[in-house]
């Protein structure tokens, strides 16, 4: 008897955009919708409500309304609580409310309603770590610069030898200012831009091109040997040219600073095995490796392996998440494998553009 | 016949009420874990009392638990498949009790913590590694709930990943100490928490494999090692390079 009751009420509870479940008499999962069962990853059914609303709040309101199983209670009672459930970077906060259902003037079984709040609380975490880290980062500069100024309008001001020293250290923080700045800005612009997907036809040989040319200076400077593998002649992507070179720029920067004076950054492009077609844009270096349980977060913002090394070097803790962004805005993936010891790949896999016509004569 | 299954019902009633305390008592810890995580992180003085307040209720339960299965023993004198239930169960509430006062002891350095020099990172790193813990603890508590072998498999499988944290945090702290003397005293008490999250890890091991026994009947072989904290070692000349 009960089971058909339950089986009609499935259907009602399906149609539901949130999840829900019904809990029986007998304080077990009566019926579930499958936005519950996705939630919980659990087929629900049969098991004891309790069992995912174990949380101090949850279960102290669900205590509750097993009172109500017992008898009578108002039609129109309700109770709400907040959950918490751990994933492995955030957790999922979930509101969830408990009714009574009647069935001939008796309670008869509770409802039970989740929604999914975390990306509210998400959004606003994230609008805290944000505004925390940018005023961090722009602070030590900004107190190195404070502190200078002052010493060379006291006890320094006729120190000419000071002076000099003193400036030169005044303009790189200055310089790393303008560079977060700039970043700031630049990450600014490709989040809005992110949804646009872009139309140029371009050849990836074009912007690794472009890029050694960039930095071929700062590479000769460090006796660093940057080398070109080009596998993948008259291929073309799909792409926004100054924000591929952006990212190329970037990679091929980190994988100097990180891989060392005096040895070789090498950049391939060749084919991944499709279909789709894909074309991948590889730089390794041979720097000390990054530890693996860093790679899942190397595009976060103002993530550093090492902070204090980072900063000595002029990153600006964004390099990488600009790079996400543009990477997803053209519909590609990063992908960052390293070995200890040995050195890092920073890889870039974008579609290969289909259809007749080759890329645009490199200017 | 009908006495037999009479008894049958009583015991899985019994049962039944001693496995929602078990997951209620989960509830408490999962949500000490998490308390006592963002405590230390926010350097929450407030919070972390509220940890240590909120330990006591997890005992009761453990207290009850206990007396609720002396009595289910003596009474309903349960057997095989019965009895395997009722341990299991005794076993997972004493897990879930050293979980519990491992987050109280998280919560009780966070006085500390609060008044000493910061160590830039330490309580965000903890509260990463706290968070492993939790989701391993969340999946053990839904693989009992519906004794899921292959979710209470993965809850264990995930405790290296705890363990290598806690590799990265001791090499972390040691170098942190060896910068600045005035960093030992709280590094000193993150490197205890470091390790307690480590232990609360093995802790929740035990719970998913009391799982498994309980829906198998057979103990797990083997566990996954990941933890090298003994063998650490930084010579002051590594951090010199920095």
């Amino acid at each position: 008897m009960a089971a058909t009751k339950w089986h009609d009420c499935a259907a009602i509870l399906d149609a539901l955009p949130d999840a829900a479940f019904l809990v029986g008499p007998d304080r077990r999962i009566a019926a579930a919708n499958a936005a519950a069962q996705d939630l919980f990853a659990a087929p629900l059914t049969g098991a004891m409500a309790l069992s995912y609303l174990r949380q101090p709040e949850a279960a102290a309101v669900l205590d509750r309304a097993f009172g109500w199983l017992q008898g009578h209670c108002a039609r129109d009672v309700r109770l709400s609580a907040q959950i918490r459930r751990p994933g492995p970077t955030t957790d999922t906060i979930l509101s969830f409310s408990v009714a009574p259902v009647f069935e001939d003037g008796q309670v008869g079984a509770l409802l039970v309603v989740l929604s999914d709040t975390t990306l509210i609380e998400v959004a606003e975490q994230q609008r805290r770590d944000f505004v925390a880290n940018v005023s961090h980062e722009l602070r030590s500069p900004l107190t190195a610069l404070a502190g200078f100024i002052e010493t060379l309008q006291g006890p320094a001001r006729d120190d000419a030898g000071a002076r000099e020293t003193f400036l030169s250290i005044m303009r790189r923080e200055a310089d790393r200012m303008s560079r977060l700045v700039a970043d700031l800005l630049s990450l600014s612009r490709v989040e809005s831009q992110e949804r646009v997907r872009p139309r140029d036809r371009i050849a990836p040989a074009d912007i690794v091109a472009a890029t050694v040319a960039a930095l071929a200076p700062q590479a000769g400077d460090a006796s660093i040997d940057l080398r070109v593998e080009d596998g993948v002649q008259g291929a073309v992507v799909l792409g926004d040219r100054d924000q591929l070179v952006q990212v190329m720029h970037n990679l091929v920067e980190n994988a100097m600073k990180y891989g060392g004076a005096g040895k070789t950054v090498r950049i391939a492009l060749s084919r991944e095995p499709g279909p789709p077609a894909m074309i991948r844009m590889a730089v390794h270096d041979q720097g000390e490796g990054i530890d693996p349980t860093h790679l899942p977060r190397l595009t976060e913002r103002f993530y550093r392996v090492d902070g204090h090394r980072s900063r000595e070097m002029g990153g600006t803790g964004l390099g990488l998440a600009i790079v996400k962004h543009i990477v997803n805005r053209h519909r590609g993936r990063l992908v960052i494998t390293s070995d200890i010891g040995k050195g890092s790949c920073f890889a870039v896999v974008l579609p290969e553009a289909v259809g007749a016509g080759s890329a645009p004569a490199v200017t | 016949m009908t006495e037999r299954l009479h008894i049958d019902q009583a015991f899985d009633k019994d049962l039944e009420k001693i496995r929602e305390a078990i997951l209620m008592m989960g509830g408490h810890v999962e949500h000490a874990i998490a308390q006592a995580a963002d405590a230390l992180e926010a350097r929450d003085e407030d919070l972390a009392r509220q940890v240590v307040e909120g330990d006591k209720r997890i005992d009761e339960i453990e207290e009850e638990i206990d007396q609720s299965v002396v009595s289910l023993l003596a009474l309903r004198q349960p057997q095989a498949g019965d009895l395997r239930a009722v341990i299991s169960v005794m076993k997972m509430a004493s897990e879930l009790e050293r979980l519990g006062d491992l987050a109280k002891n998280m919560g009780k350095r966070v006085p500390v913590l609060a008044t000493s020099v910061e160590i830039e990172g330490a309580g965000a790193a903890i509260r990463r590694q706290a968070r492993q813990v939790a989701q391993m603890l969340r999946d053990a508590l839904d693989s009992f709930a519906q004794l899921d072998m292959a979710l209470a498999t993965e809850a264990i499988t995930r405790d290296v990943d705890v363990d290598h944290m806690t590799n990265a945090l001791f090499r972390e702290f040691i170098t942190h100490m060896m910068e600045d003397p005035r960093k030992i005293s709280p590094c000193l008490h993150y490197l205890f928490i470091a390790k307690n999250v480590e232990r609360m890890g093995d802790h929740v091991t035990s719970l998913a494999e009391h799982v498994i026994y309980l829906a198998s009947g057979s103990k797990v072989a083997a566990r996954p090692k990941g933890s090298s904290t003994s063998s650490v070692h930084i010579a002051p000349e590594d951090t010199v390079r920095r």
